[in-house]
């Protein structure tokens, strides 16, 4: 367990991106910026949705707050110290399947302690206790492949919490889900976060989901060299159900004022023949 | 279809085959004489009061014995060696790298020529019919375990980095799985192939075991006994793969498609 940030802490961001460029080297010669000049920074109790179209960098973004990748110019600072290496206070959300697939729900979510030195005995509980939050309690000896879609979320998402991570990044999480079961996981997702609001980087391309859940959301530009092209305070109140404050006036507002800017990236996007490919 | 209806119609096919037989070799047609000549091809029941002779001698046992307990060493030593090597090469790609032409070329050359070398270095015993075996076993095994360790899905692999596992966590959580998975997949063959080293080994220079006792039988044109041999054989084949199959569904569970219930909504 980390200690509780200190007040010198307080003052840093949880994430400040400088001036971060990002470029891969492409099989058989030749490099691909993915983006550039990217100046972000996430509060400590701050909810930061990220929207772009499709193939615009916004998760290459996450994995340098994550430290998965390593800028090719500028730098990641969580909590005002520079990031080399992995993000040891970072839990991450991934989009596609991350679970073991060898491992029980409760042995992928007690597995998470390992690490940290928690005693296996410790570990079992505390992981029923977080399979408990998120509504799994019956599912704990299951298998992933004998769970659905928004379970195995669950679970995963259990196994990032469950570590007390002070930033989360999420990676299109509930991305493969149907409509439904993306709301139930969104109003989950809020009201853990609620109980202690820790720094959120909510990667999206659903402007709605991003409205709904964020504080801020952040739109990137279409890619290659993508650009953070607008930043927009959500001030609805909360707490918030995903599925109501879509009719609330003020989010249709918002969404209008996002909408314009996002809009234009995803046809420049869609004209480069990135909307083909996911 | 149906568990039973299934099995009758195996079991259908076996007495047709051997009805076939008999007609051909054991009933007289014109002339007296069956059609198929019984010295070369022998009748069923025959061969069954053979292998029955045998059985109840209590010789058959024990050759059978030998067989396993060469079967078993050849697959325990192999798929030690090869879990072994296949970790090893998988985490250091340069000696993967370094090897590689070495391992195919070992991997491409027939057993069979090695068994004599084999019964030179460690004898007529059951030790070079081992060695034999692990040189099939050791290979099929370190080849999907070398797979199996490279191809560990790399979300997976992230997932378990950002959760903060060291490099021992890693192995123990994410490859061992993955390559004990890949090895699991190849079980069926790799005990068949510790089989067939046992008893090619026999074959060619023993003097005990299922595959000495058939070589004997040939020896002698003795085609009753080679066939009782091969059906003892066949049999303990699939027995071995009942076994085999048991321990598969216990240790992949967690597989898909293992008939477990899968959740919905």
């Amino acid at each position: 367990m980390h200690a509780p940030a200190q007040v010198k802490e307080a003052d840093s961001p949880a994430v400040r991106l400088s001036q971060v460029a990002i470029t891969f080297a492409l099989k058989g010669g030749g490099t691909y910026q993915a983006v550039r000049d990217i100046d972000l920074t996430v509060g400590a109790s701050e909810f930061v949705a990220i929207v772009g179209p499709t193939g615009c960098g916004k998760s290459t973004l996450l994995n340098a707050a994550a430290g998965l990748l390593k800028p090719s110019a500028g730098g990641a600072d969580i909590f005002g110290e520079r990031l080399s290496g992995l993000n040891a206070r970072a839990g991450y959300l991934f989009q596609q399947d991350a679970l073991m697939p060898w491992k029980t729900a409760i042995d992928n979510v007690a597995v998470a302690l390992e690490p940290k030195g928690v005693p296996r005995a410790e570990a079992l509980a505390r992981g029923r206790e977080w399979l408990g939050r998120v509504g799994l309690a019956a599912f704990a000896d299951r298998y992933p492949h004998m769970l659905s879609g928004g379970q195995r979320k669950r679970v995963a998402l259990a196994q990032m919490l469950i570590r007390n991570p002070q930033i989360l990044l999420m990676d299109e999480p509930f991305g493969p889900l149907d409509a439904q079961t993306r709301q139930i996981m969104g109003n989950l997702l809020l009201d853990l976060w609620a109980q202690d609001r820790k720094a959120v980087m909510f990667v999206t391309h659903d402007l709605e989901e991003a409205i709904a859940l964020a504080d801020r959301v952040v739109v990137m530009s279409a890619g290659p060299a993508a650009r953070i092209v607008g930043d927009y305070p959500v001030s609805l109140p909360r707490p918030r159900d995903i599925a109501e404050i879509r009719l609330d006036p003020a989010f249709h507002a918002i969404h209008k004022a996002i909408w314009a800017t996002l809009r234009v990236e995803v046809q420049k996007a869609y004209a480069q023949g990135e909307g083909a490919n996911a | 279809m149906r568990r039973t209806t299934l099995l009758a119609m195996q079991v259908g096919v076996g007495l047709a085959f051997l009805l076939v037989w008999h007609l051909l070799t054991a009933v007289p047609v014109s002339g007296g004489k069956p059609l198929f000549d019984p010295f070369f091809f022998s009748t069923p029941l025959d061969v069954l009061a053979r292998t029955w002779k045998d059985l109840v001698s209590g010789e058959l046992w024990y050759h059978l014995g030998i067989t396993l307990t060469e079967t078993v060493l050849a697959f325990t030593f192999g798929a030690i060696g090869g879990i072994a090597f296949g970790f090893l090469f998988a985490r250091r790609e340069i000696l993967a790298s370094v090897f590689d032409p070495y391992i195919k070329a070992a991997n491409a050359l027939p057993r069979v020529v090695l068994a004599p070398i084999f019964a030179l270095w460690f004898g007529l015993g059951i030790w070079s019919k081992v060695a034999l075996g692990f040189t099939l076993v050791f290979f099929i095994v370190f080849f999907n375990v070398y797979q199996g360790v490279r191809e560990v899905s790399p979300v997976v692999l992230a997932n378990a980095r950002m959760l903060g596992m060291n490099e021992r966590q890693l192995l123990r959580h994410v490859y061992w799985p993955a390559a004990l998975t890949w090895m699991f997949s190849s079980l069926h063959t790799s005990v068949g192939f510790a089989l067939v080293g046992a008893v090619v080994g026999e074959y060619l220079g023993s003097s005990a075991g299922l595959g000495y006792k058939i070589h004997e039988a040939e020896s002698v044109f003795d085609v009753t006994g080679v066939f009782s041999g091969m059906l003892v054989l066949a049999v303990f084949v699939i027995v071995i793969d009942t076994f085999v199959t048991a321990i598969e569904k216990r240790l992949t569970v967690w597989q898909p498609g293992t008939g477990a219930a899968t959740a919905q909504g």
